[in-house]
């Protein structure tokens, strides 16, 4: 907060303030024989118009001396001598205001019956004082806890931010080297596929790279991707490598952001494919109902495995990247069952103008 | 292929890939010497292969289900000269390096190819570095193992290393006391002390390294020296400089 809002704000909180003030110093300045209703009235709203004479010096003394960081006896020497003074001069502003009523022929000797209550203007000017420097402490306070809170929000975009972008980046130098090893053994077997292998690979690089450029996409091209690695890693794993899908058509034109699922995929295939012998299945499903979109990555594997270097690392990315974007909206399950290894997300469904 | 097929060489391909094995083969035809004794597309078969034909050269890819390329030259010991076969590890190709071992990359050349077997032959009756040492070279800093490998005779058993309960130096060999089982390993337990978790394997004794999760109390013995008592009733004996080894992790622990 700048000073400037901050001195409005001050302003604005003030001018709800200044009528009780005004009727609390009416009710204390009256009595019987002295002051009567009216000239009270009429004083203590003169004097709680220019209450600011105190509450605002009270912010700036609030300001100079913070609360966590000022030894005790510098905090009460500040506010005490700030009470003092500037009760003196509200009384000053008093007197004067209780001379020029004195000119009013109704009210006269007004000047002397407000003498007789100096010391009460001068005790609710100190009072009021201190009640307007616990206010600014614990505003004080507030705005530092705001400012603290903003700026962790903003920390942690810019980590998210940062990790998106390099997970964009990131093309398992692995999955690449195989598949061009892949392709140097089929140049000479089966000259026709090796071309395949090539086609798919750059389309390959091509979706990651432009998927990569956006913030959402739809499904159905995220899809195209997944199919293309899946094809991919077909001709690298062969027959240990089976593919089933089950796509809903009604879920393909939801979004999502881009290669959310990608590095699913690429862990049930470096992971579980990978980790068998004999190879296995990876699932691939999606449905949209009730205004979610649910998809599920499942594969076979050897749960003694031991757990690869990457271990969870991919899946912790997709759950924060969805935290990121959806908050508690979407979900991320990991199931494991015997050799099935499940993982299952739940995300609302995005309308393609929002995006 | 050549016109004088005098092979005086066996070499043993092992990947899981068949088009991966199909390059190696494909290379391997201009080198007549050369016969392939066999292929096989895990580290399992690679183990058995080993004692059938005896290989003098295997060509071994790292990145394998079950056993890796590391645990199989851990199983079938230095004597035959290995090219290891890797995409992309950084950790592994410095280890490498530094043990000055042959290896190819994939997508593999055929000029690396050629000169990493004429090599090998320069090389052969040269022995493998130590396997242990090898693949600790090749674990990524502060990783440990998970899992230990041992052969009986064939017979390749997997110990998950939350399984061991503790391990005794034999002479050149390690056993591994795990669920009831005692399983001989060539190694050293000073190596084995160096790939175990920190946090939950201490080395109590000169000759002992146990699991922290297994020991129930310890008891004073003799003048300098207490005993560990584990969960299933063994007595290990605790030195003076293993206790407080042991004293200073279960007080971290606290």
């Amino acid at each position: 907060m700048n000073l400037n809002t901050a001195l409005k704000n001050q302003h604005r909180i003030y001018k709800v303030a200044a009528l009780p003030i005004a009727a609390v110093l009416a009710f204390v300045l009256q009595t019987p024989g002295g002051l009567t209703w009216l000239e009270a009235g009429l004083i203590g709203f003169g004097l709680a118009s220019v209450g600011e004479v105190i509450s605002l010096p009270a912010w700036y003394s609030c300001r100079i001396a913070p609360i966590e960081r000022t030894p005790l006896w510098r905090l009460l020497a500040t506010h005490v001598v700030a009470a003092q003074i500037l009760s003196l001069l509200w009384l000053g502003l008093g007197k004067l205001l209780a001379r020029a009523l004195s000119f009013f022929p109704s009210l006269q000797g007004i000047e002397g019956r407000f003498a007789e209550r100096a010391a009460i203007v001068y005790g609710a000017g100190c009072v009021f004082y201190l009640l307007a420097v616990s206010f600014h402490y614990v505003a004080l306070a507030q705005e530092a806890t705001h400012e603290h809170e903003a700026r962790a929000m903003q920390t942690s975009i810019q980590a998210r931010d940062a990790e998106l972008k390099a997970l964009k980046a990131q093309i398992n130098p692995h999955f690449l080297f195989n598949s061009l090893n892949s392709i140097s053994a089929l140049t000479s077997v089966d000259p026709v596929r090796a071309r395949d292998m090539c086609v798919l690979l750059g389309d390959f690089l091509r979706l990651t790279l432009g998927l990569g450029e956006k913030a959402v996409v739809h499904f159905s091209e995220e899809l195209e991707l997944l199919q293309k690695y899946l094809a991919i890693e077909k001709i690298r794993f062969g027959d240990r490598l089976n593919m089933q899908e089950n796509i809903q058509e009604e879920s393909r034109s939801c979004m999502l952001p881009p290669l959310l699922l990608q590095p699913l995929v690429e862990n049930a295939v470096k992971h579980g494919i990978a980790s068998l012998p004999e190879g296995g299945n990876v699932r691939l499903s999606a449905e949209r109902q009730n205004g979610r979109l649910a998809i599920v990555v499942e594969n076979s594997w050897d749960p003694d495995a031991p757990p690869r270097r990457s271990g969870g690392l991919g899946l912790k990315n997709v759950q924060q990247r969805l935290e990121a974007r959806y908050g508690k909206e979407a979900s991320l399950r990991v199931n494991t069952e015997g050799e099935l290894f499940q993982v299952s997300l739940s995300l609302p469904v995005e309308s393609e103008e929002k995006a | 292929m050549s016109a004088s097929p005098v092979k005086s060489w066996k070499a043993l391909i092992v990947d899981d890939e068949e088009l991966a094995r199909h390059v190696i083969r494909e290379f391997l035809q201009s080198h007549a010497e050369i016969e392939i004794a066999a292929e096989c597309a895990n580290g399992m078969e690679a183990v058995k292969a080993v004692a059938e034909h005896k290989p003098n050269l295997i060509f071994l890819d790292v990145q394998m289900p079950k056993l890796t390329g590391f645990d199989v030259l851990e199983l079938i010991g230095t004597d035959v000269p290995v090219i290891f076969v890797t995409a992309y590890d950084q950790y592994a190709m410095r280890a490498f390096d530094v043990h000055a071992v042959d290896y190819l990359l994939k997508p593999i050349g055929r000029d690396r190819f050629d000169a990493a077997v004429k090599r090998a032959k320069t090389r052969l009756g040269e022995k493998m570095p130590a396997a242990a040492e090898l693949s600790a070279a090749a674990r990524p800093p502060q990783q440990f193992l998970e899992r230990l490998v041992v052969k009986d005779g064939t017979k390749v058993t997997l110990i998950p290393v939350g399984k061991l309960d503790y391990a005794e130096a034999q002479d050149d060999y390690v056993a591994l006391a795990a669920q009831g089982k005692k399983h001989l390993k060539q190694q050293t337990i000073a190596g084995l002390e160096a790939c175990l978790n920190p946090a939950n394997f201490v080395r109590i004794h000169r000759s002992y390294i146990v699991n922290l999760e297994r020991v129930v109390r310890i008891e004073p013995y003799a003048k300098e020296s207490r005993i560990a008592i584990l969960t299933d009733g063994v007595r290990l004996p605790v030195s003076r400089a293993g206790y407080a080894r042991l004293k200073a992790l279960l007080d971290e622990r606290q």
